[in-house]
């Protein structure tokens, strides 16, 4: 009886935690789902898909010595292939120094700075995009790890409130697509549920590579909202909020989106 | 920061018809913007492609503005004997790239 009592208790603890709009774990879809074959198929060649130039600066950047310290990526971090394994689905990360997650993007200027002594790269730089490729392309095929950090916690839920604001002229907040409507389209193209599986991605329409602050932005410009700045907290926790949202999923960096 | 991604079979059976794609970064300026002040941004395109087996020119592509960022291209060729492949790409502001890929035909 006091047994039945329990379960009956933490069920509904657990359907009180997941909202009635969540997407159910096993509901979950990464863009490339919703991809026509053609999109898949260059994603899936990595001589058509375009994300593989970047990763190939990337892995050029990463041998190349740089700033005061003269030293490589390579020097600290060795093979990449072994060092660099898991790391991306784990981003955006806690960081201790900060006392606030970070992103990857955030981490390889962090390590620019700490450690080679050289310039931050401009957010969206070519360079930036580059090695974020390269080393997301590391994690490819990964499930992602974000948000386990139990530090992260009040930075998560910063981020879901985020997510549930209603913001902009058009008064949406991300769950209203991302979540109520992503089976339906918005004019021809499909919404997708935001699982952010492929970052930093070739978008189409960019046609060049794009991070998931610069895919952040363009949403937040649609619903004629003030996007956030480029690394700014709420702009990371909303980041860290959507990547454990997709927990558990695999990666598919570099990826190539419409 | 030039790369190139080629894909050719690494082998064929003679006489096979085989497929070449090869994709160049390239960051294309079609030449037809202007900037806020109202001078044009001068093009800066790849502007020919070649693609050699052997030595002896195979398929060669002419590129006009406006065409693609990082073009992609693919054709067919007939695998006729083992050999090396020879690519480049040229294009404005002296930008030449180059890159190969060896076949071993059966």
């Amino acid at each position: 009886m006091r047994r039945g009592a329990l379960l009956a208790i933490s069920a509904l603890l657990a359907a009180l935690s997941v909202r009635a709009s969540e997407i159910p774990p096993d509901q979950r879809r990464s863009g490339y789902s919703f991809m026509s074959s053609d999109t898949k198929a260059m994603q899936d060649d990595d001589t058509a898909n375009p994300a593989m130039l970047s990763v190939l600066d990337g892995e050029a950047l990463w041998t190349t010595k740089a700033g005061v310290a003269d030293k490589a990526c390579s020097d600290c971090h060795g093979d990449a292939a072994g060092s660099m394994k898991g790391v991306a689905a784990r981003y955006p990360a806690f960081d201790a120094v900060s006392g606030a997650p970070v992103d990857l993007g955030q981490r390889i200027n962090l390590c620019r700075r700490d450690h080679q002594q050289a310039s931050p790269f401009p957010p969206e730089s070519r360079e930036l995009l580059a090695l974020s490729a390269f080393v997301a392309r590391q994690s490819r095929g990964m499930p992602i790890t974000a948000g386990d950090d139990p530090q992260l916690k009040p930075f998560v839920a910063r981020g879901r409130e985020l997510y549930t604001q209603r913001q902009g002229q058009l008064n949406l907040a991300c769950t209203n697509c991302h979540d109520d409507n992503w089976d339906k389209h918005l004019a021809g193209s499909a919404v997708t549920q935001g699982q952010p599986t492929g970052y930093p991605i070739y978008r189409l329409e960019w046609q060049g590579m794009g991070s998931l602050q610069r895919r952040l932005r363009g949403c937040m410009t649609g619903v004629r909202a003030q996007a956030f700045d480029f690394d700014a907290p709420d702009m990371i926790a909303l980041e860290l909020y959507l990547m454990s949202r997709a927990r558990g999923m695999p990666m598919d960096a570099p990826a190539v989106r419409p | 920061m030039a790369a190139a991604l080629v894909n050719v079979p690494a082998k064929a059976k003679r006489g096979a018809v085989i497929e070449i794609k090869t994709l160049m970064s390239h960051v294309m300026e079609p030449g037809y913007r202007h900037t806020a002040a109202g001078e044009v941004v001068p093009r800066d395109i790849v502007t020919s492609f070649t693609c050699k087996f052997n030595g002896a020119e195979i398929f060669r592509a002419d590129l006009f503005p406006a065409i693609a960022a990082n073009p992609f291209l693919s054709f067919f060729t007939t695998a006729s004997e083992s050999g090396r492949f020879e690519f480049e790409w040229i294009g404005d502001n002296g930008f030449v790239a180059n890159a190969s890929a060896a076949i071993t035909v059966e």
